[in-house]
C-alpha cells in the first residue's frame, strides 16, 4: 500500500511547525511498510488531482499567506476542487483553512480564497483568539477530542457548511457561536494548528485509513501502533486546554 | 517628587528580598511605574553619558553581558539590568538601584519602541529576529515592521548597530540614520548543508519577492539578496572569518574591521555566541572602544547563568543551555553534535506563559540531528511528554527516553544516568526552577530573578 501527499507551499506554510505533522504521517505509515511519498507543490507549481491521497496546507503569517493566496487560485484552484470531490483526504490549518473560504478581510481588503467551502473569515477589531483549546468531534461514527492551540486574528463564519466540532475550551471559529472547524467529503479544516497531528494521533491515522481508501478503493483497517507516549501528550494538551 | 516615590519603590525591593520572597530585579520597578509611569523618562535623564539598547529574539542577555564586560575592561560601570528582567519594570529597577552616568539594557522586542522613546538611547544594537513565542507576540514581520517605525522616528539621534546576515534586521538600515554600522559573519565554509526548517525570512523586506540565499549560517540569517528588486545584504563593518567551532569549549575566528584583523578566542560556543560577540565589539566599537579591547575582554568572559554554565555535582559536570524556540535549540543540538557521543540529556519543557504557552516549535527544531549520539535522555517539565514524543519521532531510540513529570526527580534520575558529563536543556521558567532547586540543594549560590 501507498500513501501520496501532496505538501502545499511547504516554504510558505509552516509557520507553526507544521512539518510536524507530516513527520508524524510519515513514520505511522512506515511503520506499519506503508510506502510513504511526499510532494511538494510551491507558487507556481500545479498537479494533477489524481495522483495524490492526502493534500496538507499549513499556517503562515499575513505576508506569506497574502502572497500565495493569487498563486493558489491561479494554478491549484480547479485542482484542489477535484481532488477534494474525488474523496482525497484534505486537511488544512490556520492560515490554510482560511483559505479554502469565499475570502478573508484584512484591513479593509478582501483577499479572495479557493471557495471550496461556504465560509468567510474577517479581521474584526479586538484581540487575537490564541490558547489551548479542546474539541469534541464526531467521526467514522464515534465521538473523538482534538486537543491543540489556536492562534488566529480572523473570525471564521460558517454558511451552509458542517463545522468540525464543538469547542470545550478554548474560541473555535469565532469565539461566539461555539463551533470549530470544518467538514466537508474528506476535506477538514481547523485552527488547531500546526502540529495537531502528534496530540491527535487518532486523526493521523483516520487522515492514512481516508487517503489509502482514495487511492486503493478500500478502507484498512490499520495495524495499531504503541501508542503510550502519543497518548500521554494527548492528555497533556486537553489538560492544558482544560486549565485555559 | 521622583525622589520620594523612589525611595518608597527602592525600600519595597529591600523588603521584598529580606523576608526572601524574591522578585527584587522586578518589584521597584513595578511599584515606582505606578507611582510615576514616565520614571524611566525621568531617572533615565540622570544618564549623562548615555544609553545602549539591545534587542533580539535571541542572544539579549549574553550580548548585554558581553559588551558589559567590554565596558568595564574600559573603567565604565553601566547601569545595567543584569538579571535579565527586560521589560519596563526591569529597566526601572535597574535605574533605581544602580549609580552611573551610562545605560546599558537589553529590551524585550515588544518593549523596545517604548524604552527606547523613553530613553532616547544613543545606540541600538539588533541582533536577529526569529520565531518565537507567536502567542506572545504575533509575527516576526511585525515586530520588525515596528522596529523600523522606531529607526525612522529616532534617524539621526539614535545609531543603530545592525545583524547583516538578518534580512529582517538589515532592513531596519533603510530607515535609521546615517549613523548605521553592520556586523556579519564571512566565513564562508561555515554554512549550513541545507537551510533549516525554521527559516523566518523568506520575503524581500523591499519588494516582497523570493528572497535567494547563497548560504545560511544560523536558521535564516546569511548571505542573501533579491533577484527582482537587487536588494543586497550590506557589507558588515564588522566581520568574523577563519572560524573554528570547538564544541562547548568555545570558538575562534578573525575579526575584521577598518581597524585591522583581530584574533578572537571567545570561551562560549557555537555560531549564535559568535554573532553575539560580533554584535557587541561592533556596538563598543560605535562609543570608541576599538575592537582589539573588545577582543581580549571576551576571552576572559563567563558565562551567564543557564547561557552555557558548568556546575559540578559530585562526579558529574552538568552543562545548562537554556532552549526557547527552533532557532535556538537548533544551535544548541548542533553544539552539542560536536561532543563526544553519547550525549547525555535532561531536557524541560514548560508551557507556562513566559515559556510561551505554545510548545508547537519543538516539531520545528532539529532534534534528528543528535539521533544517532544520545546516551540517557530525561524528559521532564509540564509537556514532558509532547518533548518525549518529538524525540521518537525524531528518530532517538526509545529505550533511552525515561519520562518524569518532576523536574527534581528527573533530575536525580539523570544524574544516576549520565557518564562524567550531563548535559540541561530546559525552557526559560524550566530553568527558573532548576536555578532554584540547584540552589535549595547547595549546588549553586542563591540569585534572584523576577
Amino acid at each position: 500500500m501507498k500513501l501520496r501527499l501532496l505538501s502545499l507551499y511547504p516554504d510558505q506554510m509552516n509557520i507553526y511547525a507544521d512539518r510536524g505533522n507530516i513527520l508524524f504521517l510519515q513514520h505511522r505509515c512506515e511503520w506499519r511498510g506503508i510506502d510513504f511519498e511526499v510532494t511538494r507543490c510551491g507558487p507556481g507549481d500545479r498537479f494533477d488531482p489524481e495522483a495524490f491521497d492526502l493534500l496538507y496546507m499549513g499556517g503562515g503569517q499575513d505576508r506569506d499567506q497574502k502572497a500565495v493566496a493569487g498563486d493558489l487560485i491561479e494554478t491549484k484552484q480547479q485542482s484542489m476542487r477535484i481532488a477534494k470531490e474525488s474523496g482525497a483526504a484534505i486537511l488544512a490549518v490556520c492560515g490554510g483553512y482560511q483559505l479554502l473560504g469565499e475570502y478573508y478581510e484584512l484591513e479593509g481588503e478582501a483577499i479572495a480564497g479557493l471557495g471550496l467551502v461556504d465560509l468567510r473569515t474577517v479581521r474584526e477589531p479586538g484581540p487575537r483568539l490564541i490558547g489551548p483549546v479542546a474539541i469534541k468531534v464526531d467521526l467514522d461514527g464515534r465521538d473523538r477530542v482534538l486537543a491543540g492551540f489556536e492562534n488566529h486574528g480572523g473570525r471564521t463564519r460558517l454558511g451552509a457548511a458542517t463545522p468540525l466540532g464543538k469547542v470545550m475550551h478554548g474560541f473555535g471559529n469565532n469565539g461566539e457561536d461555539g463551533f470549530e472547524g470544518v467538514r466537508e467529503d474528506n476535506l477538514i479544516g481547523t485552527y488547531l494548528h500546526g502540529p495537531l497531528l502528534p496530540k491527535n494521533a487518532w486523526l493521523a491515522d483516520h487522515l492514512i485509513a481516508t487517503g489509502l481508501e482514495h487511492h486503493h478503493g478500500e478502507r484498512p483497517d490499520l495495524e495499531p501502533l504503541e501508542d503510550s507516549l502519543e497518548q500521554a501528550a494527548h492528555e497533556a494538551a486537553l489538560a492544558a486546554a482544560r486549565a485555559g | 517628587m521622583i525622589r520620594s516615590k523612589a525611595w518608597i519603590a527602592r525600600s519595597v525591593g529591600r523588603l521584598s528580598r529580606a523576608s526572601g520572597r524574591g522578585g527584587g530585579t522586578t518589584l521597584p520597578g513595578r511599584v515606582l511605574l505606578k507611582l510615576d509611569a514616565d520614571a524611566i523618562d525621568k531617572l533615565g535623564a540622570g544618564l549623562s553619558d548615555g544609553a545602549t539598547l539591545i534587542s533580539a529574539t535571541n542572544g539579549k542577555t549574553t550580548t548585554a553581558s558581553m559588551l558589559a564586560t567590554i565596558l568595564e575592561s574600559a573603567g565604565r560601570h553601566p547601569v545595567h539590568n543584569r538579571a535579565g528582567s527586560n521589560m519596563t519594570w526591569g529597566v526601572a529597577t535597574a535605574l533605581l538601584e544602580q549609580k552611573g552616568t551610562e545605560g546599558l539594557f537589553e529590551v524585550d522586542e515588544a518593549w523596545l519602541p517604548e524604552v527606547a522613546d523613553r530613553l532616547g538611547p544613543d545606540t541600538i544594537l539588533l541582533g536577529n529576529l526569529f520565531r518565537d513565542q507567536l502567542d506572545r507576540y504575533g509575527e516576526t514581520e511585525a515586530l520588525a515592521d515596528a522596529w523600523a517605525d522606531l529607526a525612522s522616528r529616532t534617524a539621526g539621534t539614535t545609531d543603530f548597530v545592525l545583524n547583516a546576515d538578518d534580512p529582517l534586521i538589515a532592513d531596519i538600515g533603510n530607515s535609521s540614520g546615517p549613523g548605521t554600522t553592520y556586523f556579519g559573519i564571512a566565513d564562508e565554509s561555515q554554512a549550513l548543508s541545507e537551510l533549516q526548517h525554521a527559516f523566518d525570512a523568506k520575503l524581500c523586506r523591499v519588494c516582497g519577492h523570493e528572497l535567494t540565499y547563497d548560504r545560511a549560517f544560523v536558521g535564516h540569517l546569511g548571505h542573501y539578496h533579491c533577484e527582482s528588486c537587487g536588494m543586497r545584504r550590506p557589507e558588515p563593518d564588522v566581520s568574523a572569518n577563519r572560524i573554528t567551532l570547538r564544541g562547548m569549549s568555545g570558538v575562534t575566528a578573525t575579526i575584521d574591521s577598518p581597524e585591522g584583523a583581530s584574533e578572537l578566542e571567545l570561551p562560549l560556543p557555537g555560531l549564535y555566541n559568535l554573532y553575539n560577540a560580533l554584535g557587541a565589539i561592533a556596538t563598543a566599537r560605535q562609543m570608541g572602544i576599538p575592537v582589539e579591547d573588545s577582543v581580549r575582554s571576551l576571552a576572559g568572559m563567563k558565562a551567564v547563568f543557564g547561557r552555557v554554565e558548568r556546575i559540578q555535582i559530585n562526579e558529574t559536570s552538568l552543562s545548562i543551555l537554556l532552549i526557547k524556540n527552533p532557532a535556538g535549540a537548533n544551535e544548541v543540538i548542533r553544539t552539542l553534535s560536536l561532543e563526544p557521543a553519547p550525549v547525555d540529556l535532561w531536557i524541560a519543557l514548560n508551557d507556562r506563559i513566559a515559556d510561551g504557552r505554545d510548545v508547537s516549535w519543538i516539531w520545528d527544531a532539529d532534534f534528528e540531528m543528535l539521533a544517532d549520539r544520545v546516551g540517557k535522555v530525561t524528559c521532564t517539565g509540564t509537556r514532558a511528554s509532547e518533548m518525549a514524543l518529538r524525540l521518537k519521532y525524531a528518530g532517538w531510540p526509545l529505550a533511552r527516553i525515561e519520562v518524569i513529570d518532576d523536574p527534581e526527580m528527573a533530575l536525580d534520575h539523570a544524574l544516576k544516568a549520565a557518564g562524567s558529563d550531563l548535559f540541561a536543556l530546559p525552557t526559560y521558567t524550566a530553568l527558573l526552577d532548576l536555578r532554584n532547586l540547584l540552589a535549595a540543594r547547595g549546588d549553586t549560590e542563591k540569585y534572584w530573578e523576577g
